[in-house]
């Protein structure tokens, strides 16, 4: 903190004098029967995914590998798909395309910076894969996307490693 | 008309004061991390008691004394020191007081009038004048006495400062424990000092950004359940709680406006494109407000309700515009710095707090609208976050890192006094301040 920040100082006073007039000690209950769903449970406990990282960019475009990764990385503040990261999507577009099954795209963040602006960042990343796809003739209605901005990092830690592992779109095949 | 005195150079060592040690209630206690300022000293005499049982239901000048040491502004002296021990006003001998130069003295009692029927009385005097300052008398029940206790000191609070107490408000925030699968997000609402915490949702899925209705009633939220974002409108008392927005792609950052009938929220639809609506919460129906190829989120109301205030990266770095509630052409507001998100104006519509990147740090700064938008850095960390003005917009709150994980801290918006809300476990983010109850 800089000492000069400090010298614009200010207290807003505000004088005044406050007489809470019949002021009971009890909060007035308030019923809401306009509310329709009950309970507190309603949030569904699917577990989080957190092995993704270790797969993708590593894995060769012709590598003959069954299982296809399905986890994009980017750069810091980037928004682009890499040349051999394109190849492992073009995959996936092949596959979608002679399937005709749905992915859903998760986009990421890092955990820097304010968390709904994540959210922004991640979506656009989820939005870059989803246009590739879309370009290889996957029809938008075999595409959904989710950004989870810093809310489900791949990796714990406030360091670039963590940072590069956390900056991600995972492709996640739905039944 | 206390002692304020400022160091206006270094700031003083960091002081650890482990206030509520003994409490294994709360999930978040409340150390003294930093101040600028010379609290100033004051005395709260026990007070007095009758009725059934031994002692009273609850050690009211305590709950006193411990708001008022938390504010970081008064030090309240120790039991021991004090020369005598009065509980009615008549029985205050000043010079008792002047000796031991403590700027204030509360003296009261707490009477049993029923099976659960109290009342609480107390007096608060200047002992150098030889004044009474304010006297009140509350009813109480043994649930709300803790409340009422607050209360006294909100009233005390304000009568020596100017500025409205807010001991009696209460913080939403989330939290997250586990990994992997056993990964668990709570919502949790507590007393602003940490006590009475309870959760009100628990998930396995990710809880985002809470915001509190205007009657402090309700909390609208993001959640991902089923692995897509909805938001999500739940009243505390009840539990009740109902879904508001379920679009395609992003449905996100939720705020009230002031007359609790809309929210601003973010929604991105399936190709994306984050802009900013006003969700109508009866009809649900929805306007657009922004329309741009940029990331517009993070919107809030101005305390009129005349301009919503939000976030946008379409001058390349996010930075803070404003567009009127009706419609039109959004400005710009911020310009200091390459990244100033998530604005939240104070309720009194003086002051606008962002995180803002500080020489690759990020922290809370605070800007003065009404002195030619100067900026303070009012944190000190490196990944601070999601601001939130206290009802009386003289204090923060705001979440920061303790190594690996989130812990909140407040501040006053001038930066002066600065505390850390220890916590006992998991990563806690993204607190918000309720408004001042409703009596």
């Amino acid at each position: 903190m800089a000492s000069k920040h400090w010298l614009n100082k200010t207290l807003p006073l505000t004088a005044a004098a406050l007489l809470l007039a019949g002021c009971g000690g009890n909060t007035i209950p308030d019923p809401e029967p306009t509310d329709t769903v009950g309970g507190n449970d309603g949030a569904s406990a699917s577990g989080g995914d957190f092995d993704n990282w270790g797969g993708g960019e590593d894995v060769p475009a012709g590598f003959d590998n069954p299982e296809l990764a399905d986890t994009i990385y980017f750069e810091f503040d980037s928004y682009e798909v890499g040349s051999a990261d394109a190849q492992i999507v073009n995959r996936h577009s092949v596959q979608l395309l002679e399937s005709g099954a749905s992915v859903r795209l998760e986009g990421h963040a890092d955990e820097r910076g304010s968390r709904e602006y994540n959210i922004g960042l991640g979506e656009r990343r989820a939005q870059a894969v989803r246009r590739m796809l879309m370009i290889q003739g996957v029809p938008a209605s075999q595409i959904s996307t989710v950004s989870f901005g810093e809310e489900r990092p791949a990796e714990f830690g406030s360091d670039e490693t963590a940072y590069a592992a956390n900056r991600r779109v995972v492709i996640r095949y739905e039944n | 008309m206390h002692n304020q005195r400022f160091c206006t150079g270094l700031l003083l060592a960091p002081l650890l004061v482990l206030l509520f040690a003994g409490r294994a209630s709360a999930e978040i206690t409340v150390e003294i991390t930093e101040w600028n300022i010379e609290p100033a000293p004051v005395a709260i005499v026990p007070f007095g008691w009758s009725g059934n049982s031994t002692d009273a239901p609850l050690d009211v000048a305590e709950v006193i004394a411990a708001d008022l040491r938390r504010s970081g502004r008064f030090a309240p002296i120790d039991e021991s020191q004090m020369l005598g021990r009065p509980t009615r006003g008549a029985d205050v001998d000043f010079d008792d007081w002047r000796i031991l130069k403590v700027e204030a003295v509360v003296v009261g009692r707490v009477e049993q009038t029923g099976d659960n029927a109290y009342t609480v009385q107390f007096q608060l005097f200047d002992p150098f004048a030889g004044t009474q300052l304010v006297g009140y008398r509350m009813p109480a029940s043994r649930g709300t006495m803790r409340r009422v206790a607050h209360r006294a000191a909100d009233m005390i609070y304000e009568k020596l400062t100017g500025i409205k107490g807010v001991f009696a408000t209460r913080v939403a925030y989330v939290t997250a424990q586990g990994e992997g699968e056993d990964r668990l997000y709570r919502l949790i609402v507590a007393d602003q000092d940490g006590e009475n915490e309870y959760t009100i949702l628990e998930s396995g899925d990710p809880i985002m950004s809470p915001a509190w209705s205007p009657d402090s009633r309700q909390l609208a939220y993001v959640s991902f359940e089923g692995s897509r974002s909805s938001i999500w409108v739940q009243t505390l008392r009840t539990g009740n709680r109902r879904q508001v927005s379920n679009q395609p792609g992003v449905n996100g950052a939720p705020a009230f406006s002031p007359d609790g009938r809309q929210l601003v929220v973010t929604l991105g639809g399936a190709d994306g494109n984050l802009d900013i609506h006003v969700l109508d919460l009866a009809t649900r129906q929805t306007r657009r407000l922004t329309r741009h190829r940029a990331i517009d989120t993070e919107g809030s109301w101005s305390p009129d309700g005349r301009y919503i205030y939000f976030n946008s990266d379409r001058a390349g770095g996010p930075q803070v515009y404003r567009v009127p509630v009706t419609g039109g052409t959004p400005e710009r507001v911020t310009f200091e710095g390459s990244y100033n998100a998530r604005p939240r104006l104070s309720p009194d519509g003086k002051k606008l707090a962002v995180v803002h990147n500080d020489r690759g740090n990020f922290r809370i700064a605070v800007i003065d609208l009404e002195r030619d938008n100067q900026m303070v850095v009012v944190s000190a960390g490196r990944q601070d976050e999601s601001p939130s003005f206290a009802p009386n917009s003289d204090t923060l709150i705001y979440a920061t890192r303790q190594a690996r994980n989130g812990v909140l801290e407040t501040v006053t918006a001038d930066g002066l006094i600065r505390q850390r809300l220890e916590s006992r476990g998991g990563d806690v983010r993204e607190p918000v301040w309720s408004p001042f109850p409703r009596f």
